[in-house]
């Protein structure tokens, strides 16, 4: 994901002069073309999130069209107050780009980790949250968030991710993609989870589940005609997200149906646990320990079949 | 206009502060106090600005990044003629767009929201680097407080602009030694402030914050030619003006009664 931001970005800024990029000490030879064909218009701002933020956000008080960058924890906890007070009170163009969200960076240790980042931009007045889910999607979302006049998270993986798109796809900020049909249950995955969602998808049909794949790409504001119909559809709608279920995506599901209440589906949310993870392991691994794999989603929803039925059998 | 002038604007400015102050107990008028010759030497004696005309791309810009002190930006602005002086008179009052820290866009000539303490440097430092991206050479000065310094993300910016070479960039510290509840120095070892910004890159400044002809000269002469950031260390009083505020931190949250208020006019020679 982040090479196709990276070139997207580089060919974007030619067109649009008001683009600046701000980085946050990171990213070392990925922006070299960037950086040789507009010098003017990139800031190492250094290891000083909380500068760079504001920074960011007096840039766009005069006209410009700043994008911060840098791995996402230290661009969202670390500065959250400056895109509170300075992006989001004064309702302006920034857009906040996390590298490594989720378990991306499984590796470097729960420094590295950002299962709270969705939480933590979603609660803020003005803020759009955008977690595409492979290279495609990254491209068509940063060419939306340059349309969009108010501030955008964009929450991105590592590199090497998948690609589940054939193409960039249509790309609207708040329209869920419907990747493959289904009939049964609809798995909407936000982020990079959407390669494994469709994994769970194969391991479903050979037990006779035919499961719809949505990339819920748009975390705020939700796709409310698409919630609509999948509550009314389906016999269970999932939401998979490499984040940790309270105020993230599933927890924001939840909340619309607390507003909408649900006719039929019924809500399920694979989503990280509310404990640290203090492990040495890669992303792979990360996954298997939440239970955030193909495997785990499909035996999660055959146990809620389950349930059920077991619950229809003692009403019955 | 001279700086006798000015010094005028000053002491009826402080009258309309210590009466605002008192019609709506809103508190930090001791901070509000203590940085009006620093506005009123900005605003009347070099910020390029046209109160008429208040978004035009070219202006200076000012922020005052101690947002506590927000009635005397309020008062400057409308003295200034941004907006009407009778809309003072909904200062802090429900409902008004003048609240006691700013709001964004709530009145003409008001650059920034502030109140949390330690982003008008940040936020000025990205203002300026917008003007040198897009050709246009306004300057940028942004007034902040010594309890300021407190926080990191000042010396984060502190840092950066003079690895830019900001030239254009100009921060005020408004020096008077005290913060909400002690003295600067013995809260966070401030001292050697001025030491401080000099070794971080900045070209300094120390001088009477309070000298109408010392700050509207020194002000006058940003950029300095030296192709660094100006730090100006501007020695104040908190409270200055009316002698029973002057260095009292009781008066950075007091409200003052309406004795205290004719007292304060009297001494103000504006009654």
């Amino acid at each position: 994901m982040r090479n196709a931001f990276a070139n997207e970005l580089t060919t974007l800024a030619s067109n649009n002069d008001r683009i600046v990029l701000l980085s946050g000490d990171i990213g070392n030879r990925l922006f070299d073309d960037y950086k040789g064909r507009y010098p003017e218009r990139f800031f190492n701002c250094g290891v000083a999130e909380a500068n760079m933020m504001s920074m960011a956000s007096g840039m766009a008080l005069c006209g410009m069209r700043p994008i911060t960058y840098t791995i996402t924890p230290f661009t969202t906890a670390r500065c959250f107050e400056q895109i509170k007070v300075d992006v989001c009170f004064h309702n302006l163009p920034v857009i906040i780009v996390g590298i490594g969200s989720g378990l991306s960076y499984a590796e470097l240790g729960a420094t590295h980790h950002s299962c709270d980042d969705i939480a933590l931009l979603r609660i803020l007045p003005n803020m759009t949250v955008i977690c595409p889910a492979d290279s495609h999607e990254v491209r068509a979302a940063l060419r939306a968030s340059l349309q969009h006049n108010g501030p955008v998270y964009m929450r991105l993986g590592k590199k090497g991710e998948p690609l589940v798109h054939k193409e960039i796809p249509d790309f609207s900020i708040g329209k869920g993609i419907v990747v493959r049909q289904g009939t049964d249950v609809c798995l909407m995955s936000t982020g990079n989870m959407l390669p494994v969602a469709i994994g769970a998808a194969d391991k479903l049909l050979e037990k006779g589940v035919a499961a719809e794949v949505v990339s819920f790409h748009t975390v705020k504001p939700l796709d409310r005609e698409l919630l609509t119909r999948a509550f009314s559809e389906f016999d269970f709608v999932v939401t998979i997200e490499e984040h940790g279920f309270l105020g993230g995506f599933g927890s924001s599901i939840a909340e619309w149906l607390v507003k909408y209440p649900t006719k039929k589906a019924t809500l399920l949310c694979m989503a990280t646990s509310d404990a640290f993870f203090k492990e040495a392991g890669k992303q792979e691994y990360a996954r298997c320990h939440y239970n955030l794999t193909d495997n785990g989603i499909a035996e999660e929803v055959m146990k809620a079949y389950h349930r059920k039925s077991a619950d229809i059998r003692m009403q019955g | 206009m001279g700086i006798n002038e000015f010094e005028k604007i000053s002491r009826q400015i402080r009258g309309e502060l210590v009466m605002m102050s008192h019609k709506t107990g809103a508190a930090h008028l001791g901070s509000a106090l203590s940085c009006v010759d620093i506005l009123v030497a900005a605003y009347w004696g070099t910020l390029n600005i046209d109160p008429g005309n208040p978004l035009q791309e070219e202006r200076d810009r000012f922020i005052l990044s101690k947002g506590h002190a927000a009635s005397a930006l309020y008062a400057v602005l409308a003295f200034k003629g941004f907006f009407s002086r009778e809309l003072l008179g909904e200062y802090a009052c429900e409902g008004g767009c003048l609240a006691e820290h700013p709001i964004p866009e709530g009145v003409p000539g008001l650059e920034v929201a502030t109140g949390s303490l330690g982003h008008g440097l940040s936020l000025g430092i990205g203002m300026a680097i917008a003007g040198r991206i897009r050709k246009k050479l306004y300057r940028v000065f942004v007034t902040i407080s010594d309890g300021e310094c407190n926080e990191g993300s000042t010396w984060e910016a502190a840092m950066f602009a003079p690895a830019q070479k900001l030239e254009n960039v100009v921060a005020i510290v408004d020096y008077n030694k005290w913060q909400a509840t002690g003295r600067s120095n013995e809260v966070m070892a401030l001292v050697p402030l001025r030491e401080k910004w000099e070794s971080f890159g900045w070209s300094t400044y120390e001088i009477d914050g309070h000298n109408m002809a010392e700050l509207v000269d020194l002000l006058r002469n940003i950029p300095d030619g030296t192709g660094k950031p100006v730090a100006v260390i501007a020695n104040t009083i908190k409270g200055k003006g009316v002698s029973f505020m002057e260095d009292d931190n009781n008066w950075h949250y007091r409200i003052p009664n309406k004795e205290e208020v004719d007292r304060a006019l009297k001494e103000l020679e504006l009654i």
